[in-house]
């Protein structure tokens, strides 16, 4: 039999559904890898076989009776441990919420289990999804599966969502959710060599979803390739009136209408993109996107976006004030960490619990956040921030007038070393330099596989669409997955 | 909710763009810098050893919101519940959890707004303000800085010679906002620990800031309870302030007459108008000592206690907190349309001022009585309901009946009650009742002395007047002959009497109908009485 761990989203379900295999066999498989890779590659906080069990034998009887199938029926995949999970540990990877177990389900993962998904574990991530490589989780930094070529060094995974990445990379999940604020989704996709796509804000309920940066929060599906990404934005997507920022618009049918003809489309190709001393394999693997796109019957036009380089400086104030705020709650009184120090009044309180429970990386943008909200300040950082949120979106939508999509790389680099960057925040920031944009926009954007670096690392290529239009973002996609005939894999070295 | 909010003509990208270049023009309160002081000055001074002294006076008043559920949650708002028992995720700020505007706080705040002619802003928005502190889960409450629902509008205080307000004076109404309440510490529970009850978190309040327009407590007082009688009227808060269902913070400063505004203190959670009236007269009075004795206000937070009716310190402007109020990520802006606001135009109800207005012009009812009648909404409807009964009772228009059905509710059942300790929404005698005891009187089968007398058994036992007067026999006595019989004996024996009247004692007049009104047991009717008696002594 074949090794059904190698099959992605739509194999699954179609094989699950046609009865070449079955959901159980699946998720045995999988379990299994998951199991075996965990001392490794630490993709997983918790790992919840019994759930991936549960769920494809839920499949199991349903097909045999005759019932009909979601869209995800068969499929096990693993779940940031960013979702609240009824009954299963959800800790945002921090020590604040280590033990906590919510009562309640998130919206996105109750419609994938409603879709018949099943679920492999709770993965890692950055702490509260702050930060870039994975390094800031309250239980260990993720491996990326992918070494450079003849060396050792263990790899970051790209972060926040770098459990995720990682865990689709190397097989343990055919698929596996993400959420993406800055990044989160697009680069850690990129540095592992899968795809992953961050739907326009309001797609996807935030509902159940551990709060970072409300107005920047999007969850989106990371699975192998563009097809297994419709399939599963279309199982997590949807109006939600639990959300007050949730789109009331129809769900559609992205896979359906899945097309890599790109004829009478325009690609645009920012200007400001092209960065002095641009990694040379980076701006080579986007000329060569460019040309994949033309040949697919795209005319590419080049376009400026000129304030791309406040993006930036301006993400760093607003999420970091969004940030501070949502935090707040988390103080000891009713759930998660309580640090009592003796003799302790509530000022104390707060004091150690939050010492004790947050990471640095974390402590480090609630500062931040506290600081540009203050009075004095507000108006100099966090007002003008928002200008410049306001001018960077007229940026986009201006280029849209003369292109329906944007094609830029997703990263300046692929993946560094793991404690690369630690020293160095900043550095770590400007990781998400070309993702960031978008975020602050709202719009769909989303990280294909694009080959290898000189070192045998992953690059990829973002795409970023209009506003509710993911299908040109997948179809674009789409056009560059069939042309980039990226099949390079991890070797198995866990 | 969502046809509050054009979520798909201004999908959310685009409202955050919007919020990105608003100005950030407001200031909390728009005092202490030049105010207009609307109306006349009231003549209230707090005399000083060196000169005479005007208070100026604004006040904050937060109004719980009549609504069954929370503002951003759908649990229970009821009041009295078990410590816990009406919290949902959100109110406990449990992780990933997200706020929804409930429709009708907001409905019910626009109302309020409407009931005091104010501006109505079709675009607001939620902010947070940031403070950590035991009974506030998230970490900070939303509320509306910025933008606020409600803008400008006012509400008008009526003459009131005896308490110093010398004619009706408007006061102006800055805003009105939406905001959570908070949940709710008891220290009482455990020897060092304090437990916290969040069945109040995220209870809808609305904040309504006034002008500092108010130069005595009397005139804070007057504004208080009309402002109290808009919102029962509105039906948008129950003004319960022994419950906390509504509270003032309460703005005092002090200046000699004509000089610029003093520094204001601002007292917390004042939760009656008596205290609210003693918190402004000991307040103003210690800034006055404190100024005359070479001292100078702090603007700072203090507390009231109605223990011995003084103001002490809470917290200097120095140790206040920086509330770092930012736009509410989780909420979109509000906007309001068309349709939805003429539904709360058309939901509104008649007014207490339009009311005392149509009861002198139309109903031809004093001003005292008319004011009386309109001062509390339960009164109103009880009135009207009464004057209802009255008129077809007696098969007449409610016009010609409302001078006796005003009168008898205000002197005669006001009187009843209080004598039995009772209140009018706990009356035995319904405005049905009411009414069926007025046209006894009416179609003069009883005297108005007598129905005092039924009213009294009415009260004692629940029955009808009809029922009443056929026991206890009460009926008037009209009929001529038996009134004669009487005035004969009357005259009969006082022969002495009523040669003197003839002789032209007029007085005497009084003297012979008390006579036979006391043979008749009261039940003589007056009118024939003093028919016959003139006829038969003249």
């Amino acid at each position: 039999m074949t090794d059904l761990t190698q099959l992605g989203v739509k194999a699954i379900r179609d094989g699950v559904a046609s009865g070449d295999f079955t959901a159980r066999e699946v998720a045995e498989g999988f379990n299994a890898n998951v199991a075996a890779a965990q001392g490794a590659l630490n993709a997983f906080i918790v790992a919840t076989p019994e759930r991936a069990l549960e769920a494809a034998d839920k499949v199991d009887a349903d097909r045999a009776a005759g019932k009909p199938l979601g869209k995800m029926a068969g499929v096990p995949i693993g779940m940031k441990d960013l979702f609240a999970t009824r009954g299963v540990q959800t800790t945002a990877a921090s020590h604040m919420l280590e033990g906590f177990t919510p009562e309640y389900e998130s919206t996105v993962s109750a419609k994938l289990w409603e879709a018949g998904a099943g679920m492999l574990g709770k993965l890692n991530l950055d702490q509260f999804a702050m930060g870039s490589s994975n390094e800031t989780s309250h239980f260990g930094n993720v491996v990326n599966p992918w070494r450079r070529s003849g060396g050792n060094a263990q790899m970051a995974p790209g972060g926040s969502s770098g459990g995720s990445s990682a865990a689709v990379a190397a097989r343990l999940a055919p698929a596996a959710t993400g959420t993406d604020t800055g990044g989160s989704i697009r680069q850690p996709a990129a540095f592992t060599g899968i795809t992953g796509i961050k739907p326009t804000y309001g797609r996807c309920s935030r509902w159940g979803i551990v709060a970072f940066a409300s107005s920047l929060d999007q969850a989106g599906p990371m699975a192998r390739d563009v097809t297994d990404c419709a399939i599963m934005l279309e199982a997590m997507a949807g109006f939600d009136p639990k959300d007050s920022t949730s789109l009331d618009l129809p769900v559609p049918e992205w896979e359906k209408h899945l097309d890599a003809d790109l004829k009478g489309k325009r690609v645009g190709i920012p200007r400001e993109y092209r960065m002095d001393g641009m990694d040379a394999d980076v701006a080579e693997s986007w000329d060569r996107g460019a040309q994949w796109l033309k040949d697919a019957g795209a005319e590419v036009v080049e376009i400026s976006l000129p304030h791309t380089k406040y993006a930036l400086p301006a993400y760093y104030i607003i999420a970091p004030a969004e940030a501070s705020s949502n935090l707040a709650r988390y103080d000891g009184v009713r759930y998660g960490l309580r640090e009592l120090p003796e003799k302790a009044n509530l000022q104390d309180m707060y004091a150690a619990t939050r010492a004790e429970g947050f990471g640095a990386e974390v402590k480090r943008r609630i500062l931040i956040g506290t600081y540009v909200l203050s009075a004095g300040f507000y108006d100099a950082y966090y007002t003008q921030a928002q200008k410049v949120r306001t001018l960077i979106a007229r940026d986009f939508e201006l280029a849209f007038a003369q292109c329906d999509v944007i094609l830029a790389p997703t990263a300046p680099t692929a993946a560094f070393a793991l404690g690369e960057k630690t020293d160095d925040p900043l550095s770590m920031y400007l990781n998400d330099v070309f993702a960031v944009p978008a975020s602050l926009a709202g719009l769909p954007a989303m990280s294909v596989p694009a080959g290898l670096n000189r070192d045998g690392l992953p690059l990829g290529l973002q795409i970023i669409g209009r506003t509710f239009d993911e299908q040109g973002v997948l179809n674009a996609g789409l056009a560059i997955e069939q042309r980039a005939g990226f099949t390079a894999r991890p070797d198995t070295w866990w | 909710m969502r046809t509050l909010v054009h979520g798909y003509a201004a999908p959310p990208v685009a409202a955050q763009a919007i919020t990105g270049v608003t100005p950030r023009g407001f200031t909390r309160l728009a005092w202490p810098g030049i105010a207009l002081i609307a109306g006349c000055m009231s003549t209230y001074r707090i005399h000083g050893a060196t000169s005479e002294w005007e208070v100026v006076i604004g006040l904050e008043v937060h109004a719980q919101v009549t609504s069954n559920a929370k503002l951003f949650s759908s649990a229970s708002t009821a009041f009295g519940a078990e410590p816990n028992t009406q919290v949902s995720l959100i109110d406990a700020a449990m992780p990933g959890m997200l706020p929804v505007p409930n429709r009708e706080c907001i409905r019910q705040a626009v109302r309020t707004g409407m009931a005091i002619d104010a501006q109505i802003n079709r675009w607001s928005r939620f902010d947070r303000k940031n403070y950590f502190y035991a009974d506030l889960p998230q970490g900070y409450q939303i509320s509306q800085l910025y933008h606020p629902l409600v803008g400008e509008g006012s509400l008008m205080i009526e003459a009131d010679e005896k308490a110093g307000i010398p004619e009706d004076k408007v006061i102006g109404i800055e805003r009105i906002h939406v905001e959570q309440d908070a949940g709710k510490l008891m220290h009482d529970q455990h020897p060092t620990m304090s437990y916290v009850d969040l069945n109040r978190s995220g209870v809808a309040l609305m904040e309504i800031v006034s002008r500092p327009d108010m130069t005595s407590p009397a005139e804070a007082g007057a504004y208080l309870r009309k402002l109290r009688a808009i919102l029962r009227y509105v039906g948008s808060c129950d003004g319960n302030m022994e419950e906390g269902s509504m509270r003032a913070d309460v703005n005092v400063s002090v200046r000699r007459p004509g000089e610029e505004l003093g520094t204001r203190t601002e007292t917390k959670n004042v939760n009656s108008v008596r205290f609210v009236m003693a918190a402004i007269e000991h307040e103003a009075r210690r800034q006055v000592d404190v100024i005359e004795d070479g001292g100078s206000i702090v603007q700072e937070t203090r507390l009231f206690d109605p223990g011995t009716g003084t103001t002490r310190s809470m917290r200097s402007k120095e140790d206040a907190h920086d509330y770092r109020y930012f736009p509410d990520p989780d909420l979109l802006p509000l906007e309001l349309e068309e349709e939805f606001l003429d539904e709360c135009r058309a939901s509104l109800p008649e007014l207490p001022d339009a009311k005392r207005r149509r009861y002198e012009q139309d109903l031809g009812l004093s001003p005292y009585n008319a004011a009386v009648l309109t001062a509390e909404v339960e009164t109103a409807r009880w009135f009207e309901r009464l004057l209802g009964e009255t008129a077809k009772a007696q098969d007449k228009q409610p016009a010609d009946v409302a001078k006796q059905a005003a009168n008898w509710l205000i002197s005669d059942l006001f009187g009843a009650l209080n004598k039995a300790g009772l209140e009018l929404d706990n009356s035995p005698v319904t405005p049905e009742k009411g009414g069926e005891l007025l046209a006894l009187v009416g179609a003069g089968t009883i005297s108005g002395s007598i129905s005092k007398q039924v009213l009294e058994t009415m009260i004692e036992t629940g029955d009808n007047a009809a029922a009443i007067v056929d026991r206890e026999g009460l009926k008037q006595e009209s009929d001529t002959g038996a009134i004669e019989a009487k005035i004969d004996e009357v005259m009969a024996a006082n022969p002495d009497k009523v040669a003197e009247y003839r002789g032209g004692k007029d007085k005497l007049f009084g003297f012979f109908v008390g006579q036979t009104m006391k043979a008749m047991q009261g039940k003589g009717n007056p009118q024939v009485v003093n028919e016959l008696l003139k006829q038969k002594l003249g």
